[in-house]
């Protein structure tokens, strides 16, 4: 991408931010959600996002006074939607990190307009993702801080720290802190933007505070690019340690299905792929609510179609593998259970799954699929939906048919479960409405640093151009 | 004063003595004064007469304070083995006692915590159980506290006591005069007072009539008998004298004999290490038993084509001389098999054994009697003593009763036990019939028979009251109360009495007056003993000798069998859960599978695959079953191995006058059961549409995987005997070495416990899993979380079918926490909720279980139990003196499974330590599973004393561990199948 900005043909190479904004026009622009009213999309989305949330409430509150039986989790199902959903919300989880750290320790100036956003649905997801490992447990009311080594009264004793689910705590809360902190010290120039354009003193005290006493001076500046580069370089491993670590809750298993070495490369990659998946599906949203096809345009979609297209190569390419290995092995429960996952009882989850990941990205091989906006949403939430399947697979068929069976059973969900799930997508969407509401979706001033991209930037760094 | 006393003086003659001027005077200060003892102000009590009330008081005082310790001197328990003397608080007492179920006793030995029966064993000394016992004893303990349980005497509904109703008797009894409207039915008893009051009942009321019925009975065995020897005998079979075996639909090993004896004698004889030669089964059934799956050949036939079977042995082995009929040539497997079995019996002549099942007709009995004599085996593998009850046409008195209660013949008929109008014969209609008298029903719940009655009578549990039985070989023993009636019930015998007209009305009494007539001088010493050992020595009856009348025999059954019609037969049997309707509500029975369907919490009507797909039916579709006129309607259920043309449904389900365990559970089938077809009969079925769930905890899975049609080797693993031999010679396969990431455990020291299960002994008869119900506080989840996958049994059968669907083969593998050395569960859990022990025991600390179910997942036997809800919610107060009190209750949310009976490691542990620092025995510690098992299947201990059994077990060359391949090193290894089936039969 570094040639982008050398190519002098516009048609090829488009700009980075297009309509001939300038500075003004983009801190005008990004402000003017925050500041104006709310569009009615907004408040139709509210609409729906608020109750599904407290339908999650609701459906946490059953559960936590009746038991995990109110969901379909039985034995041998022992794990059921509620660990597909954890997996599946952490993986989502994953574009935020990518695209802030990884891309911008590459370079890639395109990430610019979509970084704010994917980090904010990383943090979002990463709480709904956190919902499920402590609801899951039976009781809730001691796993909140028995799993965390803290000195207690009750255990008498360490956690035990040969258990991946332990391994899962810390991965887990550290890569939410991490995101979180990488999230909040970028938006420290844009709250002081908001700040000083604030007109009730209401909004001037909280931006005010949030911002830190920013005032955009050199010294800061200075401080802040190497702060924001050490997070970035800090998150980077993250990335990959997180899912890694998650999947390890399957890999160090003796389970047949979950007991393979390919996990931790083959988790990460459709990690990434289904949080591009979800970025391009909020993405083209927001583009479309807020009208900002300027800032986010064609270029920045197309290239994630370009790496959905990659990584979903990357898990086919898994699935293939885990298929020849199986064989391979010549071990009879490993070759059951893959064959029992394509034409086993499951055999619709399989094949859904193979359908929304494999054959789904290929069209992106097709510019005019990745520069459809209807195609790629679309795509986006075949792909979403499509992931959701490969952990309920690796999750369900494995457990259901295992060793012995005379113990094969079935797992259905119930209605608690459907609840659940669908309460932490109102959870998700309010928090992220209320954070397109609230807080600026796209960095102003690393947008403002890639304004004039066609112009080269030789020493890399995000050129700035202060706060106003 | 002064004139008061010149008044006085004056009035008086003669010389005056005074004592005081007051005296003289009479005042009423003085006369008060008089009749004060205490001087004014000092203490004393109001009320007049205080001191002799008080000393009435004082001396009732002592008097009932005694009256609490009255029960003991007035009618003497005696512990087995552990006096009260030294009674240690929160130590289980252990009393002898006996139980019967439909004529067939058991002596059992009852664990009682703080005056609280909670655990029920067998009674070693007793010969019908040896120690052991079966599901139906083991979840007795349940029944007894039953909240459900009939509590109260009533009137029609209304309260009422037990004084009114013997006054009403009073009253009753002598309007009736030689008794000619008075009937008694009852279910059956051995019980010897019982038969001395019957007796006197009969004096008194020379024209009554008693009738004993039961659903379940193996009356025609005893017509049979009568048809060969002349006279009713029981048949007492040697199982473990027998080197051929061949059973006639005959679950002997299953719910024909409710008895461990069988068992115990079958399976000795089923452990090559033992020395003995294997013995060899030939199983023909129509429904596949267990008796079946542990037959080495098994041939699937219509019940009613056993008649056919057994003229076509007898004609193989020639016992007439003379030419006997062809009924039916049978297929070409069968005559295959009947000629093999033949020659397999005449080779071991006087060594064999064929028995012949309940169901038969008394000509099959005959005739089997005769081929047993033929054999040389009578004396020898079967011996004859006389029944411990009178035999009777128990039919023919039923039919009787309804003429007589139709013809308006009977004006009182007390019921004492069971529920006949649940179970009578189809026919009468029972309802009406008994509204034509006055009822007096004595039943243990509020059933059928309670709500048709005028006077409802609770009947006691056999642990809460006195009485007496005999087992089937007549070895008496007496029936001890483990606690007092917990709600004022009475027995049979009680009432009996009552109707007697005695005086004695309490079983106590009655009991112990009848055996001191019998021991004369030694009553004392010999009533201690027999309540002591739980037996009475020699009360054994005299074997018979037995000589069939083989004209007779074979006159009648050539006559009487008939070819098997063309078309469909419906059978009644028995149900593993609840016999013939008495554990209709027993949660722990309902949610025990079925060991050969799986099924939990119904009956079905069960039939082959063929006979299926003839009907146009799979699982849960709804039969409509008619014969006779009479239709019923019953879920159908594919079982394979079940014979065609045969439809198998069980009694006791469908009750509509039930507890809240059992109302409405399953279908009822009695309604077809007429007295002509009281086993067995030609019948038509159709599919009626509907579909009705049914539940198993295992589907038909075969070790052969779906889609792949690999068998899974390393999970049961069978050798025939030749096999066994080669590899008894050649050693067993030893594992590679595995590497391990993690270090070893030092278990060279100390105890380390390990199992070994023998699958070559286990008939699955599912004793372990209700004794581990009971031992555990294992919780119930009813029939829709079984669905969902969620039972709770620490310990479970796994059933296998091989072989063809039609014809399978089936074993069986208990299958509880092996506890495995390196187990998958331990590293997986986040709050080391789940560690090993230094003996080896994979222990569960519930109190830090968060309940991520990781563990579950992770298990490769599938063995642990999570508690998705509060299953132990809104248990009723009475239900809970069930409990264990060695055992936590787990709360919702936690995981659990077998940690092999620590409590009772600790138990003995601690009672070595007390008894010097003593090493724990070999067999001294029991687990529940082990202890019930009738076929000593379970063998647990130390393996690291290499003079255990368990080591020794380990050491056999069939030995070998579940899924061994994961490298999980198992505590519990199991001991392949051995079967030893004819060449030329293979």
């Amino acid at each position: 991408m570094a040639d982008l900005a050398i190519d002098p043909r516009m048609e090829l190479n488009p700009p980075l931010v297009q309509g001939g904004m300038t500075y003004s026009d983009v801190t005008d622009k990004i402000s003017s959600i925050v500041e104006g009213k709310a569009p009615k999309q907004w408040w139709i989305a509210m609409a729906v996002a608020v109750p599904l949330a407290l339908l999650l409430f609701a459906c946490l509150g059953y559960l936590v006074t009746t038991g995990i039986g109110v969901w379909g989790n039985n034995s041998p199902v022992g794990w059921g939607w509620d660990i597909t959903n954890f997996v599946w919300w952490i993986g989502i989880g994953h574009a935020g990190t990518l695209i802030s750290a990884i891309l911008f320790l590459f370079r890639q100036k395109w990430r610019t307009s979509i970084n704010r956003a994917a980090e904010a649905m990383t943090l979002f997801a990463v709480a709904c993702a956190a919902i499920y490992p402590l609801f899951h447990t039976g009781r809730p009311w001691r796993a909140a801080y028995w799993l965390f080594p803290l000195p207690n009264e009750l255990l008498h004793m360490w956690q035990n720290f040969r258990s991946p689910l332990m391994w899962d705590v810390f991965a887990v809360s550290t890569y939410g802190t991490v995101s979180a902190l990488f999230w909040y010290v970028g938006l420290i120039p844009d709250l002081a933007t908001l700040r000083d354009r604030s007109t009730t003193p209401i909004r001037k005290t909280i931006y005010g505070l949030l911002s830190l006493g920013w005032r955009g001076s050199a010294t800061q500046w200075r401080h802040y690019e190497l702060a924001y580069l050490l997070l970035a370089g800090l998150s980077t491993p993250l990335v990959l340690s997180v899912h890694s670590i998650v999947s390890f809750d399957f890999a160090t298993s003796l389970l047949p299905g979950w007991h393979t070495t390919i996990f931790p490369p083959y988790f990460v990659a459709g990690a990434v792929f289904s949080g591009f998946a979800m970025v391009v599906t909020l993405m083209t949203l927001a583009r479309w609510i807020y009208g900002l096809e300027n800032l986010i345009t064609m270029k920045h979609l197309e290239n994630m179609c370009k790496v959905m297209l990659a990584t979903g190569m990357i898990v086919g390419f898994a699935y293939g593998t885990e298929f020849f290995i199986a064989w391979y092995s010549a071990n009879q429960y490993e070759r059951f259970i893959f064959l029992n996952r394509a034409f086993g009882p499951y055999w619709w989850a399989y094949w859904s799954m193979i359908a929304c990941n494999v054959i789904a990205p290929q069209f992106f091989w097709f510019k005019k699929f990745r520069t459809s906006i209807p195609a790629m949403f679309i795509l986006s939430i075949f792909i979403n939906i499509g992931m959701w399947f490969e952990r309920f697979v690796i999750i369900a068929t494995s457990l259901h048919r295992d060793f012995l069976p005379s113990s094969w059973g079935y797992f259905s969900p119930t209605w608690v479960d459907i609840g659940t799930y669908l309460g932490t997508f109102g959870l998700f969407l309010t928090l992220f409405l209320l954070f397109l509401r609230f807080l600026p979706a796209i960095a102003i001033s690393e947008v403002k640093g890639v304004l004039h991209q066609q112009v080269s930037a030789p020493h890399g760094v995000p050129a700035h151009g202060g706060s106003h | 004063m002064n004139e008061l006393i010149q008044l006085n003086l004056s009035s008086l003659t003669g010389r005056k003595y005074w004592r005081s001027l007051n005296q003289l005077a009479d005042t009423p200060e003085f006369r008060q004064w008089v009749e004060r003892e205490f001087p004014e102000g000092a203490s004393e009590m109001l009320d007049s007469g205080s001191r002799r009330t008080l000393l009435k008081l004082m001396a009732a005082g002592f008097g009932l304070a005694g009256l609490t310790a009255c029960r003991r001197p007035a009618e003497k328990i005696l512990p087995l083995s552990k006096g009260v003397e030294g009674y240690v608080h929160g130590r289980p007492l252990h009393y002898a006692t006996a139980v019967e179920t439909c004529g067939i006793a058991s002596g059992l030995v009852i664990e009682c915590n703080d005056g609280r029966p909670t655990k029920v064993e067998g009674n070693p000394r007793h010969p019908f159980s040896l120690g052991a016992t079966n599901a139906f004893q083991q979840a007795m303990i349940l029944d007894l506290y039953d909240p459900d349980r009939a509590r109260q005497v009533q009137k029609q509904g209304v309260k009422s006591s037990w004084a009114e109703f013997e006054s009403w008797w009073m009253e009753q009894s002598a309007k009736l005069g030689d008794g000619a409207g008075l009937r008694i039915l009852s279910s059956r008893s051995t019980s010897p007072s019982l038969e001395a009051l019957k007796a006197e009942i009969a004096k008194k009321f020379p024209q009554s009539a008693w009738i004993e019925y039961e659903p379940v009975s193996f009356d025609r065995a005893l017509e049979g008998a009568r048809l060969a020897f002349g006279r009713p005998l029981v048949p007492h079979y040697r199982l473990e004298q027998a080197d051929v075996i061949v059973s006639l639909d005959c679950d002997f090993l299953g719910l024909d004999t409710l008895s461990a004896q069988p068992v115990k004698q079958f399976a000795a004889r089923r452990k090559p290490e033992d020395g003995k030669e294997l013995n060899r089964l030939y199983a023909i059934e129509a429904n596949f038993t267990i008796t079946g799956a542990m037959a080495d050949h098994r041939l699937r036939a219509r019940s009613s084509d056993a008649g056919a079977i057994a003229l076509a042995l007898a004609r193989e082995l020639n016992v007439s001389g003379a030419e006997l009929k062809v009924l039916s040539q049978g297929g070409d497997r069968q005559q295959k098999f009947v000629a093999v079995a033949a020659k397999d019996l005449m080779a071991h002549r006087g060594r064999s054994l064929v028995v012949a099942g309940p169901r038969q007709p008394a000509e099959v009995h005959a005739l089997v009697a005769l081929i047993n004599q033929a054999l040389g085996n009578t004396g020898q593998t079967v011996v004859y003593t006389r029944p411990a009850f009178a035999a009777a046409d128990t039919l023919g008195a039923v039919q009787k009763l309804a003429e007589d209660l139709a013809a308006g013949r009977v004006n009182t008929l007390f019921v004492l036990g069971g529920n006949p109008l649940f179970t009578l014969p189809a026919g009468p209609d029972w309802a009406a019939l008994f509204r034509k008298a006055t009822v007096a029903a004595l039943t243990f719940d509020e059933n059928e028979t309670w709500k048709a009655a005028a006077w409802q009578l609770p009947e006691a549990h056999p642990f809460e009251a006195w009485g007496d039985v005999r087992a089937l070989d007549g070895t008496a023993s007496i029936q001890q109360p483990q606690i007092q009636p917990l709600h004022g019930g009475r027995t049979a015998l009680e009432i009996a009495a009552l109707i007697a007209g005695r005086a004695e009305r309490r079983g106590h009494g009655i009991v112990r007056s009848y055996w001191a007539a019998q021991w004369g001088a030694q009553a004392e010493q010999k009533w201690k003993q027999a309540l002591y050992e739980g037996v009475i020595a020699g009360t054994q009856f005299p074997l018979e000798e037995a000589k069939a009348d083989a004209a007779r025999v074979l006159a009648a059954a050539q006559s009487a069998l008939k070819p098997a019609p063309a078309g469909i037969e419906t059978v009644f049997y028995p149900s593993w859960h609840t016999l013939d309707g008495r554990f209709a509500n027993n949660a722990w029975l309902h949610e025990t599978p079925d060991p050969m369907t799986k099924l939990v919490w119904d009956n079905a009507a069960l039939l082959s695959p063929a006979t299926a797909k003839r009907l146009g039916v799979k699982d849960g579709d709804v039969l409509e079953i008619s014969s006779g006129g009479r239709q019923i309607r019953c879920p159908a259920l594919v079982l394979p191995g079940h014979a065609d043309d045969s439809i198998s449904l069980q009694l006791g389900f469908g009750r509509s006058a039930c507890g809240r365990v059992g109302r409405g559970v399953g279908h009822r089938v009695e309604g077809l059961r007429a007295a002509a077809n009281f086993w067995f009969g030609p019948a038509e079925a159709r599919k009626t549409g509907a579909t009705y769930k049914l539940v198993t905890t295992q589907e038909h899975h075969t070790l052969i995987e779906p889609i792949t049609g690999l068998k899974r080797h390393n999970i049961v693993e069978e050798f025939s005997v030749e096999q066994y031999r080669h590899r008894a010679e050649h050693g067993r396969h030893e594992p590679h070495p595995a590497t391990d990431l993690f270090p070893e455990f030092d278990y060279s020291k100390g105890y380390q416990w390990g199992m070994a299960i023998d699958l070559s002994a286990c008939i699955g008869c599912n004793a372990c899993m209700v004794a581990c119900n009971a031992e555990n506080n294992i919780p119930v989840v009813g029939k829709e979380q079984v669905s969902k996958g969620r039972e709770m049994h620490w310990i479970r059968l796994d059933r296998y079918f091989s072989g063809e669907e039609e014809d399978p083969q089936a074993v069986v593998q208990p299958m509880a926490c092996v506890q495995c050395e390196k187990a998958p569960c331990e590293s997986v859990c986040p709050v080391a909720a789940t560690v090993h022990s230094p003996e080896g025991i994979n222990e569960m600390a519930y109190n830090r279980c968060v309940g991520t179910r990781y563990c579950l997942n992770n298990c490769p036997y599938k063995v642990r139990r999570f508690n998705f809800l509060n299953w132990n919610k809104d248990i009723p107060e009475i239900r809970k003196m069930v409990f264990n009190p060695d055992v936590t209750v787990r709360m919702r949310g936690v995981m659990e499974k077998c940690n092999y009976c620590v409590q009772r490691i600790e138990e003995k542990r601690s009672q070595a330590k007390a008894e010097g620092r003593r090493p724990i025995r070999d067999g001294e510690i029991v687990t529940a599973c082990q202890q019930a098992c009738p076929a000593d299947a379970i063998v647990f201990g130390n393996i690291n004393d290499p003079e255990s059994r368990v080591a020794k077990l380990k050491q056999q060359a069939r030995d070998y561990s579940v899924l061994e391949e994961l490298n999980t090193k198992p505590r519990t290894t199991y001991l392949a199948r051995v079967r030893n089936p004819n060449p030329e039969l293979v």
